[in-house]
């Protein structure tokens, strides 16, 4: 009976269920899982200019009041630096610092969400107002929802740093939250530039 | 990575997710995943077949009356959708979950669970999609769907709404199956084998994947607007309020050109496997067929507006768009004489998988040339919605996909279920396939070129289309029974086929060098991989015509190898192969596998809950209680661990 199937005959080792490349297969899932959501933000931008591009005004009341928009560009780009501290803590074994530097990013998070809602708010159209509305809406919206979705991960970080469950020799759940936020903040400022700063270029 | 091979564990009682129902309905193992797919598939892509039996009885003559113009305008919506989203991506899923992680000797894909995910999301998408058939409002706006045409003013029944929320659940999850594949690809490779060395299925399967990642978020943009339109009232496919009309379009076929090299590089990458296994010879320019399929994939994304040339883009973006699908026709070509080149001067056996994949070569190079015919802009004006266009994606679709699934099924079956097709049967139905696909199809450019237009459900006679018709029709009917010859050949194979052994082809590359089927663990010990056909090396070239491929019974095969007999080849008999297939468990071998778990399927619900609530009157409270049960279960899911605690 053969019960070793090999090509050389040579037992190495176990096949491992979590791969062999020096990079963890949780950290190339969430790669992937960020090229799929920034690639879903590009072609919604590529909406946008394309809409904006076939319009005789773009947009149609006019560029968009900047002051709200660069205070939260500026809160949720500086958002990342806690976390990235945080992701270096768990390294170092400092699940205190972690615990700190990720409630100082959620906190950065909720600001953000305030603001914008503020922001919404005090827009004149709605989303079923125009096309110009029903894009800004859904492309701030959909960025909303992944800043909602971060803050819960990264409660969820503070819970397992709580409970003892994230190490120095554990941090993946840490860096791939931490790579998951970063692409919270990069997918904004392609956000902003399109929604608010281009009006003003052309 | 486990450096020690931990002591043989006594098996623990078993556990009820092992055996019965639940053993599939909890699975996280690629080979019975794989297995969900092929059925599923294969019974969807009967469901189609029937849609389009339908439409072909309606066109036979003149003025047909079997269905009336609504159930006409459902069924080739219907039977599109249903053969490119439920039949063709997934009969190629169930190779990328069988094929990949045997292929380049990994225990099972990355995420295994996500794996069981996409699965379940894949039959709740199309089984809503369907489900439309029972309120006899199925998806009556083409396959494409062109806004605002699909908006809720000019189609206000459900029919649209099954399809906009069906396709951005099968949307879902081919993306989630998408990056699962890339990274199973990049990471669990086994030692030795790099990616020169990896089977070109495998490479075509990481292909197609970034083909999806990259393509499928296009349409995932295109059906949220339409829904946000149809469900919330935003406005942005409604002209008068500042859309421009061309938007879906533009979004549609950025998705949907790369969607045809997501259709047909699976098939490509089977018969590439095929081909030399039946030639008895290495792949003609591994290389160049490598290169070739990257650059069908980076080209596919610069040809969209092809299908676009009669909505006035104007010259200069005729003419560009017209250059790079030309272009597209290069790297094509090369890989259909790198086929060429591998038969030529090889020991040829025609079995049934062969006989696919020649099917494959001749059929899809037809439909690649009627493609470039249509790269031209003015000519496509001229053919543009005509009947012309319909045989030529059928033969690139039929033809090409097709066929190179049908190659894929066959060459696999033994592998997957331990059991050979039978070659007569397989012959069969390959013949009344072909005869039959020709039939149906190949009028079809007279018809369209004598001006018959697509999508019509009636026409009047006289206008020189009625024998084109008359012949399509009945080529559809072989095509039936070449259909019905293969379900047949399938459930009584499946039975009580001949046994299959590790390697009934004599093929080259690793999968064949395990039982079949193989055991849930797949290797006992990690392969290491030192060239490209690995089984070739090992094994003497004088083995070269040992092909069991008989009919059940049969014990002893007369191998014809390029039209000579060579020779006589025993069939190991049955206990022999008994021998040959009994391995020990992934108990006994003390082999830590990733544990059953129903908490995919339960996240699938809880989507299904809130699509449901949604297109029954938007009703809130369903639509937040399936949140909710996704929600939880997908918590629940990411704080277990794949393996059991050791
Ligand atoms: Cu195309």
């Amino acid at each position: 009976m053969e019960a070793v199937h090999t090509l050389d005959g040579v037992p190495i080792a176990r096949i491992p269920l979590d791969g062999r490349g020096h990079r963890a297969t949780g950290w190339w899932g969430m790669m992937f899982f960020i090229i799929t959501e920034g690639t879903l933000f590009a072609y919604l931008l590529f909406s946008y200019f394309y809409v904006g591009a076939q319009s005789p005004t773009w947009p149609p009341g006019g560029p968009p009041e900047l002051t709200l928009a660069i205070v939260n560009t500026v809160i949720l780009v500086v958002s990342s630096i806690p976390m990235r501290l945080g992701t270096l803590a768990i390294r170092r074994a400092s699940r205190g610092a972690l615990v700190a530097w990720a409630i100082v990013a959620a906190l950065l998070g909720v600001a953000f969400l305030i603001i914008e809602a503020t922001e919404w708010s005090r827009k004149p159209f709605r989303m079923s107002t125009g096309s110009y509305g029903s894009l800004y809406f859904t492309v701030t919206g959909f960025h909303f929802a992944h800043v909602v979705v971060g803050l819960l991960l990264i409660l969820e970080i503070v819970w397992r740093a709580l409970a003892d469950r994230v190490s120095a020799a554990r941090p993946l759940a840490v860096e791939t939250v931490g790579a998951y936020w970063h692409l919270v903040g990069l997918v904004w400022l392609f956000v902003f530039f399109t929604i608010y700063v281009s009006p003003y270029l052309w | 990575m486990a450096t020690t091979v931990a002591a043989p564990r006594a098996a623990g009682p078993k556990h009820k997710y092992e055996s019965g129902i639940w053993s599939w309905l909890a699975t996280t193992d690629h080979k019975r995943i794989g297995q969900l797919y092929l059925y599923t598939a294969l019974a969807w892509f009967l469901v189609g077949g029937i849609e389009a039996f339908i439409i072909r009885l309606q066109l036979y003559g003149p003025n047909g009356r079997i269905v009336s113009a609504e159930t006409y305008n459902q069924l080739f919506t219907m039977h599109g959708t249903t053969m490119i989203f439920m039949a063709i991506m997934p009969l190629s899923a169930a190779f990328f979950n069988f094929l990949v992680p045997l292929q380049i000797g990994a225990r099972d894909v990355a995420f295994p669970r996500l794996n069981a995910f996409s699965y379940w999301v894949f039959l709740a998408g199309s089984i809503f999609m369907n489900v439309s058939w029972l309120f006899h409002a199925a998806p009556d706006g083409g396959w494409f769907a062109y806004a605002p045409l699909n908006t809720r003013v000019y189609s206000p029944g459900l029919n649209m709404d099954f399809w906009v929320i069906g396709l951005q659940i099968l949307g879902l999850s081919s993306l989630a199956a998408g990056f699962n594949f890339i990274t199973t690809i990049i990471n669990m490779r086994a030692p030795g084998m790099h990616f020169m060395r990896m089977p070109v299925f495998t490479w075509a399967t990481f292909v197609t994947q970034f083909l999806i990642v990259l393509s499928f978020p296009f349409i995932t943009v295109a059906v949220t607007f339409l829904l946000f339109d149809r469900f919330f009232g935003t406005n942005f496919y409604e002209i008068a309020a500042g859309a421009d009309p061309l938007l879906w379009q533009h979004l549609f076929w950025l998705f949907g050109h790369p969607e045809v090299y997501i259709l047909i590089l699976p098939a490509f990458g089977l018969v590439s496997e095929v081909l030399p296994t039946f030639s008895r010879k290495p792949l003609f320019g591994y290389p160049v067929m490598v290169y070739s399929l990257i650059l069908i994939a980076f080209l596919g994304f610069g040809v969209w507006a092809h299908h676009m040339f009669a909505v006035g883009m104007g010259p200069i973006a005729d003419s560009i768009f017209g250059i790079t699908t030309m272009l597209i026709a290069i790297p094509t070509g090369v890989k259909i004489f790198n086929w060429l080149g591998t038969m030529w001067g090889g020991s040829l056996r025609f079995t049934t998988p062969m006989l696919f994949a020649i099917g494959l070569v001749s059929l899809f190079t037809i439909g690649g040339i009627s493609g470039v015919m249509h790269s031209s802009p003015p000519s496509d004006l001229q053919q543009t919605d005509s009947y012309f266009v319909v045989a030529h994606f059928h033969y690139v679709l039929f033809g090409g996909s097709m066929m190179g699934l049908f190659a894929g099924i066959y060459y696999y079956f033994p592998k997957i279920t331990g059991r050979l097709m039978s070659e007569t049967l397989g012959k069969w139905h390959f013949w009344l396939t072909f005869i039959g696909m020709n039939l149906t199809f190949f009028p079809m450019h007279f018809a369209g070129l004598d001006g018959m237009p697509r999508r019509i459900w009636q026409y009047d006679a006289n206008q020189g289309w009625d024998v084109d018709n008359h012949i399509s029709t009945i080529g559809a009917a072989i095509l039936v029974v070449a259909t019905l010859i293969f379900v047949i050949n399938l459930v009584r194979s499946r039975r009580s086929g001949a046994r299959a052994g590790n390697d009934p082809w004599g093929a080259p590359t690793i999968e064949w060098s395990i039982p079949s089927p193989p055991p849930a663990y797949n290797y006992a010990t990690i392969p290491t991989v030192r060239s490209r056909y690995p089984m070739w090396d090992m094994k003497a070239p004088e083995l070269t015509a040992s092909v069991p491929h008989s009919p059940a019974g049969e014990k002893e095969v007369t191998v014809k190898v390029g039209g000579a007999t060579a020779g006589h080849i025993e069939t190991p008999a049955d206990t022999q192969l008994n021998a040959e297939n009994a391995h020990p468990s992934a108990h006994e071998l003390g082999i830590v596998m990733p544990t059953p778990t129903i908490k995919p399927l339960l996240a699938t619900l809880g989507l299904c809950v809130s699509f449901f609530g949604l297109i029954w009157h938007r009703h809130v409270p369903i639509i937040i209680l399936g949140g909710v049960i996704f929600v939880a279960a997908l918590y629940a899911w990411l704080l277990t661990p794949l393996e059991p605690e050791h």
